[in-house]
């Protein structure tokens, strides 16, 4: 169990985490990574606290090994400091539930944190984020609707988690004093046809993120061309250059970063040519919207046009550029990215029968510059289930007598479907990352990061009228009738 | 393995005499949505729209369904509780001859089922708790008032589907949910899992019969 030492105003004063982590019976590829540097370096969360003590003991066992999942560590992270948190603002207040006002008191961090491998942790804005939060998820009215539920027999509970993550795998440098023995920078390739149709190859591959419509997004918007003409070409070792992968979060702020910079190649590239097609000083030219003009004149020509006298040469630099558009680059991040946010979960549970409904789900969240924003909402709706998955649901269980895999199937292990949670609630605030040239911070994580936590703490607040003072995860039906009823 | 798919004269829903029949190969879809299901029972046709999804529900047949005895099957519950009889093709059954214990019937080696025949009921009610990774019921309770008087059959709990008799004789006397509220069953021989201890599963029972009575009440 954790310690969390405050004084009497609520101002935090220590952090003692003692953890065990399951690795399964063989380590595989970041098995030893999550429960250590993306969970221990994240423990303070949101609230500044001078001394953080964190041990962790990674255990072999007869069980099936385990690797990065949706959160690699900051959910488990998250969970922790956002459950004392919660039981921490419970006693302070009126000892029966958390309020928000006790949760703000807590000292936010300011924007940097300094690790032992000299990387700050990014401006995030915190407080509006809860302030958006609570009104989306119409906090203000929650007790009038505990007491219409009370009164159909049922129990309300409210939870918050607000989180701060590190995604966008990340700076080499730092990845090999951690021990690490790849880099983690990202490739891509932006090659124009002499028609002007552009194909853009990347590293990064997409399972279902829409890359093929954030990255070509990215290109149409730097490159000023219709997105028609843009084609993203993933997953084919044969013509992609070579990438480190698509995980952490980091295709947009990684990936996306290194089609900027290729993108910038082109343009540079560009104005040589489009500085001999108009007879003008390049450190006159400047690119606006897809063209080239010499400034303070009204000579122009389109990026096409550059693009077509690359490939056929006839008017052209030849003895200062080679013939062709196509560049690539690679990037290297100089800091991870911090996507931060909050959740407000409201369930409604049965006491009959110990069903958890989840009535209402917010989540706020700061993932910098956004370039999609239903792909944006999506990543989050998707996390948000396996949050819910996590928390209410979802168990490999063993028998403890004969090791033998109970949830062996699908029959037994509980998937979160659509009807497990309600319509979302989103929000969000932009505080675009300073280190990349997007702006982006990572958003395929954060719904998973934060979400078991708020519906845990939402799970103990309908209960804590009961006197429940702990309900272990998954809080099954048979898990929280168990605790109403003293594990009868 | 033999198709019976051919065999028309195995499918469809009669009313007849006080209720209805239903032949053995009918699918749960069409119970669900049978007009006669609905005016004579609609418990019954409430239960066959809840098993399994829809998919299951376009092919699975009632005749399959009560012949496997699967202990987490609806359809026993809705058999015993109504009294049915099960028809095949060489005598006539009645429901509590037929269930003899976890996947086992009185069906003898190439018997079949051509029919169910249920009476209507005064009075009917189906309350069912899912399991939450397979959604069959983990507790299934079939309360019903016919001309045979109160009946109560549980499935989902035990290997089996059963009888309570001490919430019959209760509801007999009053059919309403709070006649049954303080009416414990007994964990002993219940099925226990990790989604549900037997102690647990009886308390379920209690819950359901409440709830499947206020159905019946509705």
């Amino acid at each position: 169990m954790p310690e969390l030492a405050l004084d009497k105003d609520g101002k935090f004063l220590a952090l003692k985490v003692d953890t065990i982590a399951n690795m399964g019976a063989y380590l595989s590829t970041f098995s030893t990574a999550v429960p250590t540097y993306l969970y221990a370096t994240l423990l303070a969360g949101q609230y500044t606290t001078p001394v953080i003590y964190a041990n962790v003991r990674a255990a072999v066992t007869h069980t099936a090994p385990v690797d990065a999942y949706r959160g690699a560590g900051r959910p488990e992270a998250t969970f922790v400091i956002e459950s004392i948190v919660s039981k921490a603002a419970a006693e302070l207040e009126d000892g029966l539930r958390p309020s928000c006002a006790g949760r703000t008191s807590f000292r936010r961090r300011p924007s940097r944190t300094r690790h032992r491998w000299r990387c700050s942790t990014t401006p995030g804005n915190y407080p509006p984020i809860i302030d958006e939060a609570i009104k989306i998820a119409d906090y203000k009215s929650f007790e009038s609707r505990r007491a219409e539920a009370k009164s159909r027999g049922k129990l309300r509970g409210i939870g918050f988690s607000s989180y701060i993550e590190a995604c966008g795998l990340g700076p080499s440098r730092v990845i090999g004093q951690l021990g690490g023995g790849v880099g983690q920078w990202e490739s891509a390739q932006i090659k124009f046809n002499p028609t002007g149709n552009v194909q853009v190859m990347t590293g990064a591959h997409s399972h279902g993120q829409g890359h093929e419509t954030s990255f070509a997004q990215i290109v149409s918007d730097k490159l000023g061309i219709p997105i028609e003409t843009v084609e993203v070409v993933h997953g084919d070792t044969a013509t992609t250059p070579f990438g480190m992968g698509s995980y952490g979060s980091r295709s947009l702020a990684v990936g996306g970063s290194a089609i900027m910079k290729a993108a910038d190649k082109i343009i540079a590239k560009g104005k040589k040519i489009a500085a001999h097609l108009m007879e003008a000083d390049v450190a006159d030219v400047v690119f606006e919207q897809g063209t080239f003009k010499v400034a303070g004149t009204d000579k122009s020509v389109p990026l096409g046009a550059t693009v077509f006298a690359a490939y056929v040469p006839h008017n052209y630099p030849l003895e200062e550029l080679e013939p062709g558009m196509d560049e690539n680059a690679f990037y290297d991040p100089s800091n991870f990215v911090y996507p931060s946010g909050t959740q407000v979960c409201e369930v409604e549970i049965d006491p009959d029968t110990g069903v958890v409904e989840i009535v209402n789900h917010t989540a706020v969240d700061d993932f910098g510059n956004i370039i999609n924003p239903m792909i944006v909402d999506g990543q989050v709706h998707g996390g948000i289930a396996q949050g819910v998955g996590q928390a209410l649901l979802e168990n490999a269980v063993y028998d403890k007598e004969t090791g033998q895999l109970v949830t062996g199937s699908f029959m037994d292990y509980t998937m979160p479907r659509a009807d497990n949670v309600p319509s979302f609630k989103l929000g969000n605030k932009v505080t675009p990352c300073p280190h990349n040239p997007l702006g982006v911070k990572g958003c395929g994580e954060a719904g998973a990061i934060a979400a078991p936590a708020a519906v845990m703490n939402a799970v103990h607040d309908a209960l804590a009228p009961l006197g429940v003072k702990h309900v272990p995860m998954p809080a099954t039906s048979l898990n929280v009738w168990q605790a109403i009823h003293g594990g009868n | 393995m033999v198709d019976l798919n051919g065999i028309k004269e195995l499918a469809g829903i009669k009313v007849e005499g006080n209720g209805v029949t239903i032949g053995g190969m009918t699918r749960h879809a069409d119970v669900a949505s049978s007009a006669d299901v609905k005016a004579a029972i609609p418990a019954l046709a409430h239960l066959a729209g809840h098993i399994g999804d829809p998919a299951v529900r376009n092919r699975g047949t009632m005749g399959g369904s009560v012949a496997n005895n699967d202990p987490a099957a609806d359809y026993p519950a809705a058999v015993v509780a109504l009294n049915a009889t099960i028809t095949t093709n060489n005598r006539k059954i009645a429901a509590d001859d037929f269930f003899k214990g976890l996947f086992e019937t009185a069906l003898e080696e190439g018997e079949l089922i051509t029919a169910i025949s249920f009476p209507k009921a005064e009075k009917a009610g189906y309350m069912k708790f899912p399991n939450p990774a397979s959604r069959y019921a983990m507790v299934g309770v079939f309360v019903a008032k016919t001309a045979s008087g109160v009946r109560v059959a549980v499935t989902g709990a035990g290997p089996c589907v059963f009888r309570v008799k001490a919430m019959e004789d209760a509801l007999a006397k009053n059919f309403s949910s709070d006649a049954i509220k303080d009416i414990k069953i007994p964990a002993d021989g219940l099925n226990s899992d990790i989604h549900g201890s037997a102690e647990y599963r009886a308390h379920l029972v209690t819950v359901m019969a409440r709830r499947a009575v206020d159905q019946a009440n509705k």
